[in-house]
């Protein structure tokens, strides 16, 4: 096992081969950001289900719930900050944009403590139960959500700081997705961090590849599924505050409705590993934007071929993790 | 007589409908070396995870240093200062020499003296000292899974198969390994299908069949009697050379 | 007659006779005793979805396998015929085309993902068979001029099965003696290995049985059951779309049925199915006068309100998962 950095070069060959295909520059331009911010998203969402895969074997259905709880979370404070939108200025739109992230993480957060402790705690080590009562959240919990928000999709605004573009050269960027890449490089240098330089992040680590021995060695692996269960349900609710300010709106379904694509790139990533999930959204965002501006068709499914493409080639996904 | 360091009366394991030990009796005297014997399938592997609460015992006792652990939990067990090398020695591949060593110590860092002795136990730790676990020839994981239970002082070393697949100098190494631990007055507990490596180091043995304990004793006598060496390992020693 | 009927399967437990006969019964007489389009609609339906339901059951509760991918075959079926009415006109010959078609495309899809994927691990399985389905539900919005994308297909059956009485008892008849099939596929020596995979996959194997080919023929089965269900409600509805067939709600519902019904006793999915779809159909009447009733109370209403019967649902499942894994069919038995 040597350090293998083949898979990062997909990265730039991808961006590489859209450029003449696209034809023009600044449209390229245009498209790249618009895919790594798409896939910085993605990757919030998408790193918490991966963690908690990897260290408790816990495939969690209901992945999407943190994800939509977030972003009502963060729309119930920006509609009741409508003032500090209203105003202008980058102060005051950061008063009314950290309380509404923060909410978000929060609520999440809560959300996954309690589904760790109600409903995943006793099925652990049965997958086929696992299965059925991550489901089984997702079905109830999603009706809780209009129970509490209603039934109708919300509006969502955003504020002045981070909406409408700049323009470099002959490009157009939108503010809000060089936000989103910022903030999303900065969750993962957080976590990378965690995960590399702190005693917590060297137990996730070897967690990941044997619990059992983790144990063997004197540390409750309990503890720390408690741990990262929630931080990777926060981590979700973040992603989704952030997906629904792109998508300007908020509703119950859309946490459900990007699970197969987070589950694409949790395959792709190798299941268990978080530079392979950052990897792995980073692509399928890049080449989403890319087929639906070339091939709006095949956009959709863009993300299947590349699935399959990158299973033909490295079956366990490209970052595979100890375990099988 | 002082008290054995691990005692273990009547033990019963069951893995889902499967009765695999069936009233396991023997001690391990402190401060010893003792070996546990036995054909494949005759649960030694199950007697060490049933001790280090992997599996749960569903009869018995099992006590280390008096206290009692037959219902504690694996980290519980651990903490005793109960440390395990599994058959598969159970390395992080994916974290450095370094990092498997540190986990292991888990007062944090360490101890600059402790590590010195163990780099002299196995120079290649300290050569591979950042290199990835993974990256280790076979020799050297299992050199690196007992550095790893040693890291700091434990009471009782459970240690699974350690020439497993080994190449005879590495065995001829792990030999000198042992010794040098026996040295330090650490009770060990090592399950083995070599009986030339069994013999040379072990002071006690106990030998299982079928789920229970059929023999136990001093080492050299049952090195020293090739009848019961047949009748109770199937083999002779003159065979196994 | 009656042994042969059941393979030897009987209900075991005289609530669940009395409860299967009144099903039956209700079945077989709908047209008679429960006049007007709704509940015919709603009589068909339940035949429809018993079948669907008993060829998941085949996979989860005697495999022991998730598949997400059981709507995409229900799609299939329903696609089949829809696409060889539409464009092949109302004859029988086209309509035994789409059929052939449909089934011939469902097993080989099964027997694709059944061998690249069943070797791996379950939770592998239900990904992977998620995101084929969701492929095959974006293939079916794009290539509109075959499928009508959104909108789905409408079309005109042969003569004969445009008489809804005709049409109800095919479908009735079809699905009852598939069901029936499928109660004897699990009760032969093949259906006894599936329950020895599950209930003991290393000693299945040590014993000789290869995992992987039971479980594909089982994934095959399965898929074969769930395309002929899907061709019957394409017969019944004489439509078919997205939202009838493809759609992950669907196969949340199915989810629904099977655990609530009972995994792993085919006469679950009778009594999953059947609650299920009578429920979808007035459960929400009932809510909307406790709702209504409970006017002015703060969160109960809304707890209540019509639109939210699945959240009961929900919880009903989760109970079961813990509680009853063998849903209500093993409550009737005690």
């Amino acid at each position: 096992m040597k350090k293998d950095w083949t898979p990062l070069a997909l990265v730039p060959v991808i961006a590489l081969v859209a450029l003449p295909l696209v034809g023009s520059a600044p449209t390229w331009v245009t498209l790249t950001v618009a895919g790594l911010a798409m896939g910085m998203m993605i990757f919030m969402m998408a790193s918490g289900l991966t963690l908690v895969f990897g260290l408790m074997d816990v495939l969690n259905f209901a992945h999407g719930v943190f994800i939509s709880v977030g972003a009502y979370g963060a729309a119930t404070v920006l509609t009741r900050m409508s003032r500090q939108m209203e105003a202008e200025g980058l102060a005051s739109d950061l008063s009314a944009m950290i309380p509404a992230v923060l909410a978000a993480i929060a609520l999440a957060a809560f959300l996954g403590w309690f589904f760790e402790r109600v409903l995943i705690r006793p099925v652990y080590g049965d997958h086929l139960k696992q299965i059925l009562i991550t489901m089984g959240g997702l079905i109830v919990f999603e009706q809780l959500i209009h129970v509490v928000w209603g039934p109708d999709i919300i509006p969502l605004p955003r504020p002045g700081t981070i909406t409408g573009s700049f323009i470099v050269g002959e490009a157009a960027i939108e503010r809000y997705r060089v936000a989103a890449v910022v903030v999303g490089l900065a969750v993962f240098a957080a976590m990378w961090l965690v995960l590399n330089r702190t005693r917590i992040g060297l137990l996730v680590r070897a967690g990941v590849e044997n619990p059992e021995m983790v144990e063997s060695l004197g540390y409750r692996i309990r503890r720390l599924f408690v741990g990262v269960f929630v931080a990777g349900s926060g981590l979700a609710g973040l992603g989704g505050a952030m997906w629904a300010m792109y998508q300007e709106q908020v509703n119950a379904q859309m946490g459900a409705q990007v699970l197969v694509m987070i589950f694409i790139v949790v395959i792709i990533g190798g299941l268990g590993s978080v530079g392979g999930c950052f990897l792995g959204a980073l692509l399928v965002g890049l080449l989403a934007n890319y087929t639906g501006y070339l091939a709006p068709k095949l956009a959709l499914g863009s993300n299947i071929l590349l699935m399959v493409l990158v299973l033909l080639w490295r079956p366990r996904g490209l970052y595979p993790i100890g375990k099988a | 007589m002082p008290e054995p360091m691990l005692a273990i009366a009547g033990v019963n394991t069951h893995i889902g409908q499967y009765h695999i030990l069936q009233g396991v009796d023997f001690e391990v005297p402190r401060g010893g070396l003792t070996m546990l014997l036995g054909r494949n399938g005759a649960g030694k592997t199950t007697c060490l995870r049933t001790i280090m609460g992997l599996w749960r015992a569903s009869a018995g006792s099992i006590r280390v240093d008096g206290h009692d652990i037959t219902r504690a939990a694996t980290p519980d067990v651990a903490q005793l200062g109960v440390a395990y090398v599994p058959e598969n020695m159970g390395i992080f591949a994916g974290l450095t020499v370094e990092e498997n060593l540190r986990l292991a110590a888990r007062a944090g860092e360490p101890d600059a003296s402790r590590l010195e002795w163990i780099w002299r136990l196995f120079p290649a730790m300290k050569t591979f000292w950042h290199g990835l676990a993974g990256n280790l020839s076979g020799g050297q994981k299992q050199m690196l899974a007992i550095a790893r239970a040693i890291v700091e002082p434990r009471r009782l070393l459970l240690v699974d198969e350690p020439t497993k697949g080994l190449a005879p100098a590495i065995i001829a190494n792990m030999v000198e390994a042992f010794r040098e631990l026996k040295r330090t007055d650490t009770t060990m507990l090592v399950v083995e299908q070599n009986f030339h490596f069994a013999r040379s180091l072990g002071d006690t043995v106990a030998v299982m069949d079928s789920g229970r304990i059929v023999h136990t004793g001093r080492m050299d006598a049952l090195a020293a009697d090739a009848a019961l060496q047949t009748r109770l390992l199937g083999l002779s020693l003159d065979a196994h050379q | 007659m009656l042994f042969r009927l059941l393979s030897g399967d009987f209900p075991r437990s005289r609530a669940l006779t009395v409860v299967l006969i009144a099903i039956l019964a209700g079945l077989a007489l709908a047209p008679f005793i429960f006049p007007g389009t709704r509940s015919l609609n709603v009589a068909a339906k339940v035949a429809v979805f018993v079948l669907l339901v008993a060829s998941y059951d085949l996979l989860l509760g005697y495999t022991g396998i998730v598949s997400f991918a059981h709507t995409m075959f229900f799609g299939i079926g329903g696609y089949g015929v829809g696409i060889a009415m539409a464009k092949m006109g109302a004859s029988w010959g086209a309509l035994a085309l789409g059929i052939f078609a449909a089934l011939a495309l469902s097993l080989a899809i099964a027997l694709a993902i059944g061998l690249l994927s069943l070797r791996v691990r379950a939770i592998f399985f239900a990904m992977i068979t998620l995101a084929v389905a969701s492929f095959f539900q974006i293939l079916a919005s794009q290539m509109s001029p075959v499928t009508g994308g959104e909108d789905g297909l409408s079309f005109r059956l042969p003569e004969l099965l445009r008489e809804r009485l005709v049409a109800y008892y095919v479908v009735l008849g079809v699905a009852l003696a598939l069901f029936l099939a499928l109660l004897r596929v699990v009760n032969s020596p093949f259906g006894r290995v599936l329950l020895a995979i599950r209930e003991n996959e290393f000693r299945a194997e040590a014993i000789g049985y290869r995992l992987v080919n039971y479980r594909t023929v089982a994934n095959c089965l399965a898929a074969l059951g769930a395309t002929v269900a899907g061709v019957l409600y394409a017969i019944w509805l004489r439509y078919t779309g997205p939202d009838t067939t493809l759609s992950f709600n669907i196969m949340i519902d199915i989810l629904l049925m099977v655990v609530i019904g009972g995994m792993g006793t085919m006469y679950g999915a009778v009594l999953g199915a059947t609650l299920f779809v009578v429920a979808q159909n007035y459960l929400q009447d009932l809510m909307k006068l406790a709702s209504g009733s409970l006017e002015g109370l703060p969160l109960l209403p809304a707890l209540l309100h019509p639109d939210r019967w699945l959240l009961w649902l929900g919880v009903l499942f989760i109970l079961c998962v813990y509680y009853f894994p063998a849903g209500i069919v093993g409550r009737l038995r005690r």
